[in-house]
């Protein structure tokens, strides 16, 4: 059913139940997400998308649109909301973009320049957090992890369907957990699908590195808002 | 293959969503979840072990490495600070030789410190087991300790006339009820629930809706939503099959009213359950009780008992072929999250209590994708009443926007600390009085989540939804107490509880509690203050649910309350370094880098002098 909604005060025409963020999008109004991908279900845990629909602040990758719809998106208050936020998850893990293998091609740092932060407005935390390197192709480098939940619901064993990645423990005291077995019989392909899925250096596939030289890196060919709203490579 | 597993997962039919069951009976045969049980538990529901540790390291009653012959929690709440907190767990590490989170040397017992159990108007109380003991004192830990060393169990300790665990009296040997004020609506005697359960359903399930939406009913659980029509959506939505739950979980510190309701008025807790079975069409229901009234459960499944054995509970219920309905107790195992509704029905499923993205909200997609309807006790209760009594009577109670009245469980400085039914419209200074609160200075209203209120600007604020609408906790704080290290606990309580699946919540909690630390400390200036404001209204409005929705209030709600508090430990910036920067302490990473480059060594942190000690 078309409806019509308005973003920032513009009239947008759209589906019903269609995601908002990829409502935005369409009409070339880049919303930063982290743990949102498109076509599969919402996780809304990163909250970097928030926004005020009707008023009321909600994280917009959770959000179906419903005929009139208020969205409010570019505003001085939600852009720093968003900001602190990623601020926040810097300070919260070790992301040390210059010594990482995801430079380059990491979603938190790619939409940190995005929103145009600097530094951190919350103190560092420098969590020591172990890694794990049990299995044959694949490690964890878990003071990265923003706990996106991303492998978690979408990487699942291809035999049994089992969860092959896990949270355990909570809130402060979460941290990501593989299952070495599982992980081990992952396809190259799964593999590789698991690494980049992963939004930051948490995932890293064993073997490949730096590969892509500074200038051809992937958020260097295309930012992370060029690919959000579809637009073609320059 | 491990028979005693094997027949576990058999028991439940290898259904995952009722993992919550199986690991506590994995948890009662080896007193923890050995890594070895939770890999068979594993293979045999098809998981991989790190989902099943996904759920079981969710929970802290869970305990994945060995425990003692017994287990203690100490309930660590603000009000067992202020009645004894200290000395007890000091007579407890000194009788037990437990060090508090740990077991002691003999592997007898294990010790730890819990929230909030539920009975702040008996503290300091703590769970041995599956027994509760309430107002203790360093005597009576060496009483209770010295018994559990000769052999005697929690249960012959407590209950010495070994009493039947499903009776009344064994529940008030354990704990007081304390209705220090009964009213119209909750503790009513003399039902006749079969012809009650007949009239309703004569009537037909739009009218029980019309009845409760008449009536006004809002949910006591906290947010208020109206009871006729979450009923009324959950009716209408679409659905093989319907769930009605029973939120038990009473989690928020200083509340116990549902103790209370579920000890003394069960039955119209059930008959409640039952009016929403027979209205939105539910076959099955659960009553998720928290961890801590474990000891209620025996009760409470006898109660069921006495349902079933009138025909208020199972097949063809009063004889009608199109009424088949039942109830089961799902134990939580600690997390306080879980009283969020969506998160408890994650919890029924035997998953992480993690709240859900709404939409869909549960009467659409609740338990196992099927609408459901969730209550909390004291609304079902009150469900009940509204349908003897009628919707006008119900009305006529309370004020025009907040009808009918509210279970108050009050604890802290105050004569007669316990459970009050009040109309919705009384004042605090009405409520104070009542209690004999002594000397009050500042009242927490609905628990860390709530406000605190200072007595002499708020003392004619009035309960009800539009102003001070309280879930249920009050507790009295007189001139004398700590007001901002309060704060700071209630803050470390959101730490602790937080599930941790989004940023702010989980992240920004920890930044407000250091803030609060450093404030404290006397190392904090005004620009701490201003960032605890904002950073806390990130945390309340980009958070996922209502635990970041409202973790800040004890810092939000006392800095205006009390700004002279926060104001008077402020410590003026001299120079160009803020207070809070420790120059000493900075320069000891350098020191350490330099040490650790010589040596090519690590070296632990703790090795390293600090500078403060040495002074």
């Amino acid at each position: 059913m078309s409806i019509q909604i308005t973003i920032d005060g513009q009239p947008v025409v759209t589906e019903a139940g269609e995601n908002l963020v990829d409502v935005a999008a369409q009409n070339s109004v880049y919303i930063p997400t982290l743990c949102y991908l498109k076509g599969k279900p919402c996780l809304g845990t990163c909250r970097v998308c928030s926004v005020r629909v009707n008023g009321h602040f909600t994280a917009a990758c959770s959000v179906p649109v419903t005929e009139g719809m208020q969205v409010e998106v570019d505003t001085a208050e939600l852009a720093d909301m968003r900001k602190a936020l990623i601020e926040s998850l810097f300070s919260e893990g070790n992301h040390n973009c210059p010594s990482c293998e995801k430079s380059g091609r990491c979603e938190l740092q790619a939409t940190g320049y995005e929103v145009g932060m600097v530094v951190s407005r919350f103190p560092y935390r420098f969590p020591l957090r172990p890694r794990e390197v049990a299995a044959d192709h694949i490690w964890l480098e878990r003071d990265r992890c923003i706990f996106c939940q991303r492998c978690v619901e979408f990487i699942r064993d291809r035999q049994t369907d089992q969860k092959i990645f896990a949270i355990k423990g909570r809130g402060t005291a979460a941290q990501i957990e593989v299952n070495t077995e599982l992980a081990n019989r992952m396809p190259p392909e799964q593999v590789r699908e698991a690494a980049d899925i992963c939004p930051v250096g948490c995932i890293i596939e064993k073997g490949v590195g730096f590969n892509d030289p500074i200038g051809r890196r992937k958020f260097e060919l295309q930012s992370v808002r060029e690919r959000a709203l579809g637009e073609e490579e320059s | 293959m491990n028979n005693r597993i094997q027949a576990i997962i058999q028991r439940y039919q290898t259904d995952r969503t009722r993992l919550l069951d199986m690991l506590w009976e994995l948890h009662h045969l080896y007193g923890y979840l050995p890594d070895e049980a939770l890999s068979e538990l594993a293979d045999g529901l098809n998981m991989a072990v790190e989902d099943v540790r996904e759920t079981s390291s969710f929970y802290h009653y869970f305990h994945h490495r060995s425990t003692g012959s017994y287990t203690l929690y100490l309930s660590n709440t603000v009000i067992a600070r202020m009645q004894g907190y200290q000395e007890v767990l000091d007579a407890l590490e000194r009788e037990t030789g437990a060090t508090l989170g740990e077991m002691d040397p003999s592997g007898t017992f294990s010790l730890y410190d819990t929230p909030c159990i539920g009975l702040s108007d008996q503290e300091p109380a703590m769970l041995v087991d599956e027994v509760v003991f309430t107002r203790l004192t360093p005597e009576k830990v060496s009483g209770i300790i010295s018994q559990l060393k000769c052999g005697r169990s929690p249960e012959e300790i407590a209950n010495p006339r070994a009493l039947p665990k499903a009776d009344i009296a064994y529940i008030d040997q354990l704990v007081g009820t304390n209705i220090c004020k009964a009213g119209p609506v909750f503790f009513h005697k003399g039902n006749d629930f079969p012809e009650l359960l007949k009239n309703c359903l004569d009537a037909g399930p739009e009218a029980v809706i019309a009845a409760i939406t008449q009536a006004q009913l809002r949910g006591h659980g906290g947010a208020g939503f109206a009871t006729g029509l979450k009923w009324k959506l959950c009716r209408e939505a679409p659905g093989a099959t319907k769930y009605i739950i029973c939120n038990a979980d009473e989690g928020e510190p200083g509340t116990f009213k549902d103790r209370v309701l579920l000890t003394r008025s069960p039955q119209a807790v059930l008959m409640g359950m039952v009016l929403a079975a027979s209205v939105i069409g539910a076959r099955e229901g659960i009553i998720y009780l928290r961890q801590e009234y474990i000891y209620l459960k025996a009760y409470l499944e006898q109660q069921l008992q006495l349902f079933r054995e009138q025909q208020l509970l199972g097949k063809n219920i009063l004889g009608r072929a199109d009424f088949n309905f039942d109830i089961r107790i799902q134990m939580g195992a600690g997390a306080y999250i879980c009283g969020d509704e969506s998160a408890l029905i994650e919890s029924c499923e035997g998953k992480r209590g993690t709240p859900r993205v709404k939409p869909p909200y549960p009467v659409e997609q609740g338990y196992l994708g099927m609408p459901t309807c969730v209550n909390n006790v004291e609304t079902l209760v009150a469900v009940t009443r509204v349908m003897q009594e009628g919707a006008e009577w119900y009305q006529s109670l309370g004020t025009e926007d907040s009808r009918g009245c509210r279970l108050m469980s009050v604890s802290g400085d105050c004569q007669r600390p316990g459970v009050y039914e009040i109309e919705w419209g009384t004042s605090l200074n009405q409520l104070l009085t009542l209690v004999g609160a002594e000397d009050p200075w500042a009242v927490q209203i609905s628990g860390p989540s709530g406000e605190c209120v200072a007595v002499d600007k708020g003392g004619e604020r009035r309960f009800g939804y539009g102003d001070l609408s309280c879930n249920g906790s009050v507790m009295i704080f007189n001139r004398s107490r700590d007001l901002l290290g309060i704060v700071k606990h209630f803050m470390q309580f959101f730490v602790d509880e937080s599930c941790g699946i989004c940023t702010p919540c989980r992240s920004g909690n920890v930044d407000l509690r250091n803030k609060m630390e450093r404030i404290i400390a006397g190392r904090g200036c005004q620009q701490d203050l201003d960032e605890m404001v904002s950073w806390g209204e990130l945390v309340r409005s980009t958070s996922r649910c209502g635990l970041g929705g409202t973790s800040p209030n004890p810092i939000l709600t006392t800095l205006q309350q009390f700004p002279e508090l926060y104001q008077a430990k402020l410590t003026e910036q001299s120079g160009v370094l803020l207070p809070s920067f420790d120059l000493e302490a900075a320069l000891q990473g350098n020191e350490r880098a330099r040490i650790e480059l010589t040596h090519h060594d690590y070296i632990p942190r703790e090795l390293i002098q600090d500078p403060e000690t040495e002074k």
